[in-house]
């Protein structure tokens, strides 16, 4: 393990019901990088990356085997509660998702459950705090209180960016967080996913291999539940040292 | 800012109440279980009482006595003081008006149905449907007040007219009505067996050849038979339950008789009558109404169950 | 060689039993939509009438010697209008004409007097000209539903009788109007006085009781068999006891509230709070179903951003898929009360059929409800009943169409595809 590791995946076995999605994987995560998990469709990256904040648990079949941890603490442990962890680890989903409410209401929902505003000021600085930091406070400050789905695709995106790192997480994951939007907006959220490295851990499953390229410090490559390899990006995409991830990284994997 | 200072994060304690939350799951629970308990007392209080009632009468002659007239003694020393208990009257009246019933409902209801799914554009079916559902909403006692006060009347001048004796309360009145009510139960259950009928297996027939109407007829009809099968045992669960247009339109008269032209009596009639006005609550008399009860309560649930049944396998089938 | 073009005569008797089944079909729909038409059709005619009223005035002499102005209560009001009766008519002098001479206003017309005698003190001293409720048969003539030419014998009025109302009538000593008391009066005796406010207080009253319980009941339920309930037997008997339930013939229920609630928990026999529970266990699986229903078209992607940020699922839920899925709970929750609303049998059995002349005050007094209102009047011997009987079910089906159109509109509003 690396020093600087913040989460580290030892043998990690996933199964939905009788089939194994996931075949020990093996893999350390850097504080304060941008990871991203790449491969072809259907090799488990979603996967993974949903075991890291245990929302994996919302399918009834699904099993983990193996270790994970996040700062040394396993969170499969029994006593890990799943709601302090994804306090912890937070998600951006693939398509925008943010609540049919109000924008402001949107970003405060979550330090309204985890306690972390004191008062309405505290909040209110909370709320512009995390939408500054999404890039989004500038175009929507005068409209706090208009619902956050009458944004555009790539302003729901980061409103659910400004949602997630409100709760100050330490983990941010991101499942293909720009595939739903047109390249000005990915743009804008690759930007922006430079920024917050600063301060957050980024993990970023993506299908496009310049988005890893731009963003990310490391590279994971995963194929059918294995991972193949993994290290820094430049590395990895000027000398694979496994065939496959030449030939994906050369197209010719789907 | 916000990890560089913390060297452990805390992973087991969060905001969220857990005690609260049990709660919350706890009352959840309790609600769902309202509806077991719903069940529950039904089934223990028909038993209980008719238990009591069968200690009294029995059983046997419940059910195969053809004497019904339980009016209680006026004085306790009087003969007779029990009055007669047997169901037979009150069971073949209930099956003769909820034939009646199934009779005029079935063609109208199916055809209407086959008419809605395969004939009529969508902009009609947009009509029709909801006005067909405004006969499945208007409240039983109208229905029961329109056989009384018109139908009854019309059929009895009628019968008159060309020589024939129609009862005022004739079971044919309270049969017509309740058939009409019914209509929509079997078009909407039916019209949905219909159109799960894959596609496909209309066009294979089409593609021979075959006219629209033999397709539904040889193909479509046959393979959703099951389906409109449930939907009609439904159908008959529902007519043998229906108390207002029976009470309004049937009266009491236990006879025994398949004549639609007489008036017979029906399970839901006998029990209203026994349970409105003055009783004594450990007469044989009102406890006979929590027999009558439970025959009805086995009786519908049972009809019920197998068309539930039926109607999910054959669901199943296409899915 | 085959001929594509011209039919066969076969073909010819293919087609026509083609277009016979369609008609089938539509003649399947015509005769349920006429019927539905005549029933209702049948109804509205009956009970328009029921709207108007007829009043016919009277001179009565309110003089110290009829009524004593320090004890007016005391005075004999149905003697007063007797007199009056008798004044106007004189030639009326035989018993038996007498009684048709007071059979022109309503049996109630003394207690009409004292109440008017009450509310004006000033007019005591005279003559004064009073407007009385004419009786059911002065109304009926008036409506023409009595045919004039038919024999005397025949008739409910006597030649003499239409007579009298003639000569009121050219003497502008009758009126009609709009029959307010009709929604102002409780039950009656006396067709002409008889209303339907107790029954609609008491609909009202057992309508909250029902809605109060099956509807956070309701809601709960559906919100654990979606969200929480594990896939196990356990919630498999659930399910198959709410379908079943839903199928339960309605007087069942009747009799679980009277053995239940009455004999062994001792509730008040006929009151609201008893008929409102007894339908609250009817209502039951229509909400349930219909809450599962929009809570499963709450889409996925709203629980995991809930859920991914940190919300348990109680907060998830309750925060926000249920809110999302009010408005088509709502919806299911009117319909099953617009059942509720017309549903007698039940009613029945536990008591409801009581004659309540005074409007309930609380959900623990004997009431009736409107079906079971229209019940009772169905069964009256009086003819005028006929027409307050479809008056009654024309209030009914209004309310019915309101809450139906409620739900509708609710539905189309918030019918939102995610
Ligand atoms: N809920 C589930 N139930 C059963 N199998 C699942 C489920 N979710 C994923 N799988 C299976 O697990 C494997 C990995 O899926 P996963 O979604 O992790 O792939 P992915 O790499 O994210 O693919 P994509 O790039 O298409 O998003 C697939 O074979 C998929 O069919
Ligand atoms: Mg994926």
């Amino acid at each position: 393990m690396s020093k600087t590791a913040i989460i580290s995946a030892k043998d990690v076995d996933v199964f939905y019901g009788e089939k194994q999605a996931l075949n020990k994987i093996n893999l350390d995560i850097p504080e304060n990088k941008v990871t991203s998990l790449i491969g072809p469709s259907g090799c488990g990256k979603s996967t993974f990356l949903r075991s890291i904040n245990r929302m994996n648990d919302l399918v009834d079949i699904c099993r983990v085997e193996g270790s994970i941890t996040i700062k040394g603490q396993d969170i499969y442990a029994p006593e890990v509660d799943v709601v302090a962890l994804r306090a912890k680890v937070g998600m951006v989903f693939q398509k925008p998702n943010p609540f049919p409410k109000s924008i402001y209401e949107n970003v405060a929902y979550g330090p309204k459950i985890h306690g972390l505003a004191k008062s309405k000021t505290d909040m209110d600085e909370l709320v512009e705090w995390s939408l500054i930091k999404a890039g989004l406070w500038k175009e929507v400050k005068d409209r706090l209180d208009q619902p956050g789905t009458g944004l555009s695709g790539g302003q729901q995106q980061r409103l659910c960016i400004a949602r997630t790192i409100a709760v100050k997480p330490q983990v941010v994951l991101m499942d293909e967080p720009c595939s739903a939007l047109d390249p000005i907006a990915t743009a804008i959220i690759e930007e922006l996913i430079d920024e917050l490295r600063n301060n957050f851990t980024i993990v970023i499953v993506t299908h496009s291999m310049q988005q890893a390229a731009r963003v990310s410090q490391r590279t994971a490559f995963f194929h059918l539940g294995e991972l193949v390899e993994s290290g820094a990006t430049k590395s990895i995409f000027t000398s694979p040292e496994d065939e496959r991830t030449q030939n994906y990284i050369m197209g010719r994997i789907g | 800012m916000a990890n560089s200072d913390s060297a452990t994060i805390d992973l087991v304690h969060s905001q969220r109440k857990k005690g609260y939350e049990l709660f919350v799951m706890g009352v959840l629970i309790l609600c769902s279980l309202v509806a077991v308990a719903v069940t529950v007392g039904i089934v223990l209080s028909l038993l209980f009482e008719a238990f009591r009632f069968f200690e009294r009468i029995p059983l046997t002659e419940f059910l195969f006595g053809t004497q019904w007239s339980p009016q209680t003694a006026l004085r306790a020393d009087q003969v007779a003081a029990e009055g007669a208990f047997g169901a037979v009257p009150l069971i073949t009246g209930t099956l003769l008006i909820s034939f009646i019933a199934m009779c005029v409902a079935t063609p109208l209801g199916l055809l209407s149905a086959i008419y809605l799914s395969e004939y009529a554009s969508k902009r009609s079916r947009n009509l029709i449907k909801p006005a067909l559902e405004i006969l499945a909403g208007i409240p039983t006692v109208v229905y029961g007040f329109f056989a009384a006060l018109t139908v009854a009347p019309l059929l009895r001048a009628g019968g008159e007219s060309v020589g024939l004796d129609v009862s005022s309360e004739s079971a044919l009145a309270a049969g017509l009505v309740m058939g009409m009510m019914i209509i929509p139960l079997i078009s909407s259950l039916s019209d949905d067996v219909i159109n799960a009928v894959p596609q496909a297996m209309r066009d294979a027939s089409l593609g021979m050849g075959a006219t629209h109407s033999e397709t539904i007829r040889k193909v479509v009809l046959p393979s959703a038979v099951p389906g409109i099968a449930g939907s009609l045992l439904l159908a008959a669960s529902r007519a043998i339950g229906e108390t207002m247009i029976v009470v309004m339109a049937a009266g009491l008269a236990a006879n025994l008789t398949a004549n639609p032209l007489e008036a017979v009596t029906t399970i839901t009639a006998q029990i209203v009558a026994l349970l409105t006005g003055d009783q004594e609550f450990d007469s044989a008399k009102t406890l006979s109404a929590f027999a009558l009860g439970l025959v009805l309560f086995v009786t519908t649930l049972v009809l019920n169950v197998v068309a539930l049944r039926i109607v999910r396998k054959y669901q199943e089938q296409y899915d | 060689m085959t001929d594509f073009i011209t039919p066969s005569s076969q073909l010819k008797t293919r087609k026509s039993a083609e277009k016979r089944f369609q008609w089938y079909g539509r003649g399947a729909i015509i005769a349920s939509l006429v019927f539905l038409v005549v029933m209702v059709g049948s109804i509205l005619y009956k009970g328009s009438g029921a709207f108007t009223t007829t009043d016919v005035a009277i001179v009565v002499d309110l003089g110290p010697e009829a009524v004593d102005p320090a004890n007016p209560q005391d005075a004999r009001f149905e003697k007063i209008v007797k007199d009056a009766l008798k004044a106007r008519f004189p030639e009326a002098t035989k018993r038996a004409d007498r009684r048709k001479l007071y059979g022109l206003v309503s049996n109630d017309a003394g207690f009409e007097l004292e109440r008017f005698v009450l509310a004006n003190p000033d007019k005591l001293g005279g003559e004064v000209r009073v407007w009385f409720r004419a009786s059911d048969d002065f109304d009926i003539l008036l409506k023409g539903t009595v045919d004039r030419t038919v024999d005397e014998s025949e008739r409910r009025l006597s030649d003499q009788e239409i007579g009298w109302i003639d000569t009121l009538l050219a003497d502008g000593d009758v009126k009609r109007g709009f029959n307010w008391s009709f929604f102002t009066n409780g039950d009656s005796r006396e067709p002409e006085l008889a209303g339907i406010l107790s029954a609609l207080v008491g609909s009202a009253l057992t309508l909250l009781v029902c809605f109060c319980f099956s509807f956070p009941v309701g809601i709960l339920a559906a919100i654990y068999l979606e969200e929480f309930a594990p896939k196990n037997r356990f919630s498999d008997i659930i399910e198959v006891n709410i379908n079943n339930l839903a199928a339960v013939p309605s007087i069942v229920f009747g009799l679980l509230g009277l053995s239940m609630l009455l004999n062994t928990f001792g509730m008040p026999r006929s009151s609201p709070l008893v008929g409102g529970l007894v339908l609250s266990l009817m209502t039951l699986p229509t909400i349930i179903i219909a809450a599962r229903a929009s809570l499963r078209a709450v889409p996925p992607s709203i629980r995991e951003a809930a859920l991914g940020m940190g919300a348990s699922p109680v907060q998830a839920t309750f925060h926000h898929v249920a809110p999302l899925a009010l408005p088509g709970i709502m919806t299911g929750t009117i319909v099953g009360m617009a059942q509720a609303l017309g549903e007698t049998a039940p009613l029945l059995m536990i008591g409801m059929v009581a004659f309540i002349v005074d409007v309930p005050q609380s959900i623990l007094e004997p009431a009736t409800a409107l079906p079971v209102q229209i019940f009772l009047w169905a069964d009256a011997p009086e003819r005028a009943f006929l027409e307050k009987t479809s008056a009654a079910i024309i209030v009914l089906l209004l309310f019915l169409i309101t809450m139906n159109l409620l739900a509708i509109v609710l539905r189309r509003r918030f019918e939102k595809r995610f």
